[in-house]
């Protein structure tokens, strides 16, 4: 089981209190789609993804984002229990989705960079380290049941 | 995934905007990955004072962007361009390379922090391709 100090459990749920899922998710996963193109390889069916305007501007972008930073919340509520919390979705995403789990890691770096942008200063470096390690737990449930 | 001429016209525009906190970057950056990659600190095991912001953190956070605005000189061939720093970590310091992935991501958190409206998407791709090739060519020499 995961250890999580009090300030990482702090830290954890102001970051996700404060952030307005409907800018932070489609900001993340336009920037994601932009700066790794080939992640666009999951989304053959959002329509025009043809260059960053587009990227950025497609509403079905935009959903997704929301809807996944709604998922991440299910993790911030339950950080004793990330692993059972993702099984179902870890499964969806290998079975169904097929997506390569090495994507999780760069849409999480993309969200951890407008994270940073939106915070500021107050993005420290122990803020960084307990972000940054919530989402690897993330990132390990979900890859979590491929085979 | 080499970089295209809009890539490098992007990169220099960036750098030309930031170059004047290039000493700053350096130094948040280079702090930032001892804290959150506590592994990278094996490599400075010769400093008396690790911590975010400290005087040696912040002497190497400076030579580091020294070479990195270098590089930015030198984007038409940067194999060429960082010959002699390639042959630095490959011979002498040893760096393992995975650990320029790390020091690169950890510049472009501290870019997006100290630049939100200037860091976008497209200059977020042309900075991560360069930052990528950089690192190629400073591995260069390795093997």
């Amino acid at each position: 089981m995961v250890e999580w100090t009090d300030f990482e459990r702090a830290t954890i749920q102001d970051i996700f209190s404060k952030m307005d899922y409907e800018v932070v998710g489609p900001a993340a996963l336009s920037r994601c789609l932009i700066v790794y193109p080939w992640t666009q390889r999951y989304f053959g069916n959002f329509g025009n993804l043809y260059n960053a305007a587009a990227i950025m501007g497609n509403p079905m972008v935009a959903k997704h984002g929301t809807t996944i930073l709604n998922s991440l919340e299910r993790g911030v509520k339950k950080m004793d229990n990330i692993k059972e919390t993702y099984a179902e979705l870890s499964k969806l995403h290998s079975e169904k989705l097929r997506v390569d789990p090495d994507n999780f890691k760069l849409l999480s770096d993309c969200l951890t960079i407008v994270v940073a942008a939106q915070l500021g200063k107050a993005f420290t470096g122990e803020v960084q380290a307990a972000f940054q390690k919530f989402m690897a737990v993330v990132v390990s449930s979900l890859g979590r049941q491929y085979y | 995934m080499s970089l295209t001429a809009k890539d490098k016209d992007t990169v220099r525009a960036f750098w030309t905007k930031v170059s004047g906190k290039s000493a700053e970057i350096g130094s948040d950056a280079l702090s930032r990955m001892l804290v959150v990659y506590p592994q990278t600190k094996t490599y400075f095991s010769h400093w008396k004072d690790l911590s975010p912001g400290s005087e040696p953190v912040k002497k190497h956070g400076k030579s580091v962007m020294g070479g990195v605005a270098d590089a930015v000189t030198k984007i038409d061939d940067l194999n060429a361009g960082l010959l002699t720093l390639s042959e630095l970590h490959a011979f002498t310091l040893r760096v393992d390379p995975a650990n320029f992935k790390i020091l690169s991501h950890n510049i472009l958190v501290v870019m997006a922090i100290m630049y939100p409206k200037d860091f976008t998407p497209e200059v977020h791709v042309a900075m991560d391709k360069f930052l990528a090739a950089l690192s190629r060519a400073l591995a260069e020499k390795y093997r």
